[in-house]
């Protein structure tokens, strides 16, 4: 279950950013998470609740963003969309791809009170 | 559980590492406690807890921060000790039962006259393997992670505390058997080392890219049972390259010890790099 790890990688980030902004609740978070980061958003939504539970974010909502997976082609020198890594270049074939965006996971932006 | 910083918390358990005493946190090197992180779980409980009037107003905060940004700090200090201290960490991600820790008790056995060597083993539940790592002379030291499927920074670091690993010395890290989240949790390795073993299906590179993505070599065990299996060795190497075209790649069989030397070179060649600017630990 990787994504209730990640889902407590939020809640320290939530509890330290709470102390330096001053605030109390957390109503929504929002999450970038790119198409080649690996995290499977139904499990993240499923986590966030149970790690949230009675804790600055209890009955937060969870927004996820989602950033497509990009890279740079060698072969034909363009930006490509993949939506995995092991993918071959959707123009060209090749393996030759640099991954330059889609890895993300973020916490964006927050609702608190 | 450790007080200052809240570790210990879940079912994570650190041999030698007693959380019951007050320790004292100022020989916490690794990292700083200075901020609170532990898990607080007072905030705004129920429907009696009043808001100060005024206090309700929603407001939005830009964060933009990694979300395992604090994992990556502690990783970042446990490198910056590694590198004080003249260490190779060497990160070892595997499936279960691919032959880490009987790659690691041939590997100390072969190396231990050459290096000063310690391990950390992970595991969900027993300490057996660091047993094993023991019974070689060798430090181990055992963190048991519980429900937990991964090592992560703090826990590294916290261990460091206890085993205390020599200057120069080689430190092996065996992960919990799992391909999936120790890709993501850096402990502050010099490089990762994903081992597969030769039963396992020559198309997991492709099932766990994230992994074999963030390996620098992949060590292919088991090739003794090659004449008994259909594995198709270039294919296997093939995929790995398609995730990672810089992975190298070793096959070796730590049973009967072919190709070990080939990973010893590449463990000599990979420590005299961590060992510029030290020139007093390079032998
Ligand atoms: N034939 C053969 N068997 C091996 C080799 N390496 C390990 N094994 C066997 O594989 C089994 C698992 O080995 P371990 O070293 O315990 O594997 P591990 O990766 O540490 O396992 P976990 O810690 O449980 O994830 C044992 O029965 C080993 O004897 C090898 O090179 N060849
Ligand atoms: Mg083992
Ligand atoms: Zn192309
Ligand atoms: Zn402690
Ligand atoms: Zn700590
Ligand atoms: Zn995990």
């Amino acid at each position: 279950m990787h994504e209730m790890s990640l889902c407590e990688g939020v809640l320290l980030a939530l509890e330290e950013n709470a102390i330096s902004q001053g605030y109390k609740r957390v109503k929504t978070v929002w999450l970038e998470i790119g198409a080649l980061s690996g995290v499977e958003p139904e499990a993240m939504y499923f986590g966030f609740d149970v790690v949230m539970n009675e804790t600055l974010a209890d009955g937060a909502r969870l927004e996820i963003i989602h950033l497509p997976g990009e890279a740079w082609c060698m072969q034909c020198s363009q930006s490509v969309q993949v939506s995995a890594r092991y993918e071959a270049c959707p123009e060209c074939g090749s393996y030759q791809l640099h991954v330059t965006g889609g890895e993300e996971m973020r916490i964006k932006e927050l609702e608190v009170d | 559980m450790c007080t200052v910083c809240g570790y210990g918390e879940g079912d994570t358990q650190i041999e030698g590492h007693d959380h019951q005493h007050d320790h004292d946190h100022s020989e916490h090197l690794h990292h700083d406690h200075g901020e609170q992180h532990g898990h607080t779980h007072d905030y705004g409980l129920g429907p009696a807890h009043a808001h100060a009037p005024g206090m309700t107003q929603s407001r939005m905060v830009q964060i933009e921060q990694d979300i395992l940004s604090k994992n990556n700090q502690y990783a970042a200090a446990n490198r910056r000790y590694f590198q004080e201290h003249g260490i190779l960490g060497l990160n070892l991600v595997s499936s279960p039962g691919s032959g880490k820790t009987t790659l690691l008790t041939r590997t100390i056995d072969d190396l231990q006259p050459d290096f000063a060597i310690a391990v950390i083993e992970g595991d969900q539940q027993t300490t057996n393997d660091a047993e094993r790592i023991r019974a070689t002379g060798v430090k181990a030291l055992q963190i048991n992670t519980g429900k937990g499927c991964h090592l992560d920074g703090h826990m590294v670091g916290h261990a460091l505390e206890t085993l205390k690993p020599e200057e120069g010395s080689l430190l092996f890290i065996e992960n919990v058997g799992n391909l999936v989240c120790p890709a993501a949790f850096d402990l502050g390795e010099a490089h990762k080392v994903a081992i597969l073993s030769v039963t396992e299906g020559e198309d997991k590179p492709l099932k766990y890219p994230d992994m074999f993505h963030a390996a620098d070599l992949m060590l292919l065990n088991k090739i003794d049972l090659l004449p008994y299996l259909s594995f198709d060795v270039e294919r296997c190497i093939a995929y790995a390259q398609q995730v990672n075209p810089r992975i190298k790649v070793i096959q070796l069989s730590a049973t009967t010890g072919e190709g070990m030397q080939a990973w010893y070179q590449w463990i000599a060649v990979t420590r005299q790099i961590v060992l510029v600017g030290h020139p007093a630990l390079a032998v």
